[in-house]
């Protein structure tokens, strides 16, 4: 009997934190140091604090992932200025996923996650491709699970980052959060 | 002396397949064995039983390094590299990963000991079949058999 009711437990317990499937937005989004891509270094998105990040998470067998990379690629060309677009690839091979990078001419900072540990259980992903918008304190703004259709629906998931960095340009104070071009940690 | 050749001769005859199998290099890797034996990174089951678009990736990776004459444990070896420990199906003989394979053996060698001390404690509370019973019956129920006995024509 106790066995059962244990068994039970278990089972409840299971789908209770499977219920948790996302991240709250506003809260802080989890940090892990995860290896650079290419390999040779490692990055965390704590690297970026003080600046607002579009965390865009892929793989190289993913289709919808290769079908809004250059709208991605164009969105970062224009505002890499205002958001640190950062890729995340994970559950890869590394072979493949610098064999992406190259064909899409895609320059941003990339971080691997090989196993998808990370972006399984600490930014609770359901798929690929996933965007999430980290605010300069490191909160989470925005989450979108799929492929963006185009650049404007990546401005529009922007918008409170665009909108902020706007308003600073416009009060002539150049000092605020997200001052800093993406390629370049804090 | 005859029979030490003769002991000679059979450990030579015992020996010889057993020599020859250790000469012999570890057999070729081959995918159908592997893809029993390692993950899909996304699906969350075993290789051989998904095609999802990144199975067929790994299948890839794996044909490629056969075709390189890599061993299994060198191929699945590289496919932790390549995805982390989670890659494999079963858990790998060392390090925490031995647990796995110790605790039932444990839970078997502790449930057999139970069962053992369980029998020895029964068998030693267990009454002697053959001593009379401690208590006869009561005069009540002598009584009463008397009086059932006497019902009956013997």
């Amino acid at each position: 009997m106790l066995c059962v009711a244990a068994l039970l437990g278990f089972l409840v317990w299971g789908l209770v934190k499977k219920g948790e499937s996302s991240l709250a937005l506003g809260e802080p989004v989890p940090v892990a140091t995860l290896p650079t891509l290419p390999e040779g270094g490692e990055g965390s998105i704590a690297d970026y604090k003080g600046q607002w990040v579009l965390l865009n998470v892929w793989a190289s067998w993913c289709v919808p992932c290769k079908e809004e990379s250059p709208a991605l690629d164009r969105f970062e060309r224009k505002h890499g200025d205002q958001i640190a677009v950062v890729g995340l690839d994970t559950k890869d091979l590394n072979e493949d996923a610098l064999a992406f990078l190259r064909e899409h001419d895609i320059r941003y900072p990339q971080l691997r996650d090989a196993s998808g540990d990370y972006t399984d259980q600490k930014l609770k992903t359901t798929g690929v491709p996933e965007s999430f918008l980290i605010d300069p304190r490191g909160n989470l703004v925005a989450h979108f699970p799929g492929p963006f259709k185009d650049e404007a629906a990546i401005e529009e998931f922007a918008r409170p980052a665009l909108k902020q960095q706007a308003s600073i340009s416009e009060s002539g104070n150049g000092s605020g959060a997200g001052g800093q071009k993406s390629g370049a940690p804090q | 002396m005859k029979r030490l050749a003769v002991l000679i001769m059979l450990l030579c005859a015992l020996a010889g397949p057993a020599l020859a199998l250790a000469d012999n290099p570890p057999v070729r890797a081959n995918l159908p064995d592997l893809e029993d034996e390692v993950m899909c990174p996304v699906c969350g089951t075993l290789l051989g039983l998904s095609h999802s678009p990144a199975a067929e990736r790994e299948r890839v990776f794996i044909r490629k390094l056969i075709a390189e004459g890599k061993t299994d444990d060198q191929i699945k070896d590289a496919l932790v590299a390549e995805y982390g420990g989670q890659v494999l199906a079963l858990p790998e003989n060392r390090g925490i990963d031995v647990w796995a394979y110790a605790v039932p053996v444990i839970g078997l060698v502790l449930g057999t000991l139970g069962v053992i001390w369980a029998i020895v404690a029964w068998r030693r509370r267990r009454p002697d079949s053959d001593a009379p019973p401690e208590d006869g019956p009561t005069g009540e129920e002598t009584e009463r058999l008397d009086r059932d006995m006497a019902r009956f024509d013997l």
